[in-house]
């Protein structure tokens, strides 16, 4: 099916919107009325046609407007992208990577032609055409991790693996949930999970990098993560915090269906075989509560999640403030009907929302 | 399924070098391209010998970007339980195989101004890869490579041929060894040390370089344990609810892999972690053999890997 890509914006007057399909594909995060942290992971190998699982790298009808918010992220701070010098050869295996997925997922919107070292690159939706030799930086305009990921939406961490552990030493940051890749670069697994409340105590870090340390070549693995975004912004990051965290004042009764975003990520995992290093995409998709109250399994279990949630999680994600206001306007849409199991929208067997 | 990813692959070619060691060389069986890798990576082979099936790990010794073929090289092992006698002598050209995706458990650092190899015999097969790669980065190595003869000399011709300031050879029988006081005291700042080779050579460098003040993030090694035979045993498997017996000849991951249950693996050498099980009762003696656990865990048996390591005893029952 042909995507229709909007023009849209992450800023000021924020026109960012989802189609009824967005939000039927969108990744609600919980699969049961309760939520905690815990070692969700399964494997990355497709899932349910047009849903977000299908393809290996997602491309959805907000892609070209989050590459131009890349841009100009990029534009006012270079440091969202960095990559030390050890790197560059993730960084190929990265580009090879999604260039190959893309094209072979989207034949229509991307093409790669491959004559030995000799590659062409032809990116449809961002009228991009390009040669250049595989392994030789001199022929790209940028670093090929930069390169690749100004034409791929989301977040990406690119991690050395040695020593029994994970370390953060590349990254292109622009669309992250309250954390810099400026600060943490360099950091390992522990540290940079440091902040994470709950989490250590339960072990499920040390759980968790021992799984990330095994994942193989070809058997990428997934998971989903989430927190709460005021108005549709992409970038939520420390370094403009003085922009965004003031507009969580902003919310009010009348404005907080509009306004109000759940911010899931789709975080996936792949081992990168010439420097075996790991990449972490994480992908941002939003969608406003307004929208996911059409989804009455969705507006059921939202409620009893953001209800029940603990406050450590709570004040962690950065809504503490909001979620009596946020519970007033969620109770509306939770008749105390049970709520199936997983996360999907289940339209045609959960009922309706029973009026009061 | 438990493993890295199978690959479907033809025996092309078959090359002795010398009386113990032969070279294999896979090829797709689709006839399309194999996963790139990085030195220093292995593949599991697996070898079904009527209804046993072997899986063994061997250092994939090819030049990493080339995707047309995998080469291995195996030395016969009399002693073991036929897993290396079984390439040596049932595998034949034309052959159909499979083998695992490839996996590194002894990776370059990519971080290091200067990549010291040191080789003992068959070791030398991860480093033959590694070369390859740092060649093409135009990065800095040099290899140390111990053999007990020159007709044991596995690839010393193509290394010295090649690379004849970077490579050292060194002969047992001649009664030349690596001077490893002033090897490693002569080292620029940011090199990094990989070993691979017998256990003794391994314990002596790591030893050597710790005590020489070498970080530990700075030595890297590998050594496959190929699963030993021993006397037979009895295992519960409590989650499952079965109880096994574990031949003279099979390891105890293959004894429960033959009854249905599926087990994680990935190196099946007691090297990646991935197999760790816990005990839940152990009335005798488990023979650890892995490098994994640490030395407090094996004491306490309360967990053991089950692709090397054996027990001998009256009940061991597993939460598996
Ligand atoms: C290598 C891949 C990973 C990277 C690069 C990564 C990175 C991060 C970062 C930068 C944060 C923000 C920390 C902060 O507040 O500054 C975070 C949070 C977190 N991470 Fe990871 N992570 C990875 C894998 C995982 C895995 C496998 C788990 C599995 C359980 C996990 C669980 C969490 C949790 C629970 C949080 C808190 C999130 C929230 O409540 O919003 N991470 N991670
Ligand atoms: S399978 Fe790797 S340690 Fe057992």
């Amino acid at each position: 099916m042909s995507i229709q890509f909007h023009k849209e914006t992450f800023r000021g007057d924020y026109s960012f919107h989802n189609s009824e399909r967005a939000i039927k594909r969108f990744p609600f995060p919980f699969d049961k009325d309760s939520y905690m942290y815990a070692v969700n992971m399964e494997q990355h190998r497709g899932g349910p046609a047009d849903s977000i699982y299908e393809k290996r790298f997602d491309v959805d009808e907000h892609y070209i407007s989050e590459m131009d918010d890349r841009a100009m992220v990029l534009a006012d701070d270079p440091l969202r992208c960095q990559s030390l010098p050890h790197m560059t050869l993730a960084g190929w295996d990265l580009l090879e990577l999604i260039m190959v997925s893309k094209s072979e997922d989207y034949p229509d919107l991307f093409e790669l032609h491959r004559n030995g070292d000799q590659w062409r690159w032809i990116n449809k939706p961002l009228g991009i055409d390009d040669s250049f030799t595989f392994m030789d930086e001199t022929t790209l305009p940028y670093g090929p991790m930069e390169y690749i990921t100004r034409q791929t939406q989301g977040d990406f961490c690119v991690l050395d693996q040695r020593d029994d552990n994970l370390w953060m030493d590349a990254g292109m940051v622009t669309t992250q949930a309250d954390w810099s890749l400026d600060f943490d670069i360099g950091m390992n697994f522990f540290e940079w999970h440091a902040p994470v409340p709950l989490a250590h105590e339960k072990g499920i870090f040390v759980r968790a990098l021992k799984f990330l340390l095994n994942i193989q070549q070809g058997a990428p693995a997934r998971r989903l993560n989430w927190t709460m975004t005021v108005n549709p912004l992409l970038d939520t990051s420390p370094e403009n915090y003085h922009k965004w965290g003031i507009q969580k004042t902003t919310l009010t009764p009348e404005n907080i269906a509009a306004k109000q975003h759940l911010r899931v990520e789709l975080q996936t995992f792949f081992r990168l075989p010439r420097s075996n290093a790991l990449v972490f995409p994480i992908r941002c998709y939003l969608c406003a509560f307004q929208d996911l109250m059409t989804v009455p399994k969705w507006g059921r279990r939202l409620h009893r999640v953001i209800r029940d949630l603990p406050v450590e999680l709570a004040t962690y994600k950065g809504f503490i403030d909001n979620r009596p206001m946020m519970l007033d306007y969620l109770s509306q849409f939770d008749d105390g009907q049970p709520t199936s199991l997983g996360i999907w929208p289940d339209l045609d067997t959960e009922p309706p929302l029973k009026s009061a | 399924m438990s493993g890295a990813e199978k690959i479907a692959v033809r025996v092309t070619d078959i090359t002795p070098l010398n009386e113990l060691v032969t070279r294999f060389r896979f090829e797709p069986v689709n006839g399309g391209l194999l996963p790139t890798f990085s030195g220093g990576a292995h593949t599991v082979v697996e070898m079904r010998d009527g209804d046993i099936t072997r899986m063994n790990p061997y250092s994939l010794m090819s030049d990493p970007f080339d995707r047309s073929a995998y080469t291995i090289s195996v030395r016969r092992d009399d002693e073991g339980r036929g897993g290396s006698k079984f390439m040596h002598t049932r595998v034949k050209v034309g052959d159909e195989m499979i083998v695992s995706n490839p996996v590194n458990l002894f990776s370059l650092d990519l971080r290091a101004k200067k990549h010291l190899m040191i080789a003992g015999g068959i070791g030398i097969t991860p480093f033959l890869a590694q070369i390859k790669q740092l060649d093409r980065a135009h990065g800095n190595w040099e290899l140390h490579y111990a053999c007990r003869s020159e007709a044991l000399g596995s690839y010393v011709d193509y290394l010295t041929t090649t690379h004849p300031n970077d490579v050292s050879v060194y002969y047992d029988d001649q009664g030349q060894a690596i001077d490893l006081d002033s090897l490693l005291d002569g080292q620029p700042l940011g090199t990094h040390i990989y070993v691979c080779g017998p256990k003794g050579m391994i314990e002596w460098v790591r030893g050597k370089a710790a005590e020489m003040g070498w970080p530990r993030e700075a030595v890297h090694y590998e050594e496959f344990l190929a699963p030993q035979p021993g006397k037979p045993f009895e295992v519960k498997l409590a989650i499952s609810n079965k109880v096994i017996q574990v031949g003279e000849q099979e390891s105890l991951l293959e004894a429960i892999e033959r009854a249905g249950v599926d087990a994680p693996y990935l190196c099946r050498g007691g090297a990646c972690g991935q197999c760790e099980t816990n005990v839940v009762q152990a009335e005798g003696e488990i023979l650890h053999r892995d490098h994994w656990l640490e030395d407090d865990e094996k004491a306490s048996d309360t967990k053991i890997m089950p692709c090397v390591s054996r027990f001998e005893g009256k009940t061991l029952v597993l939460d598996r």
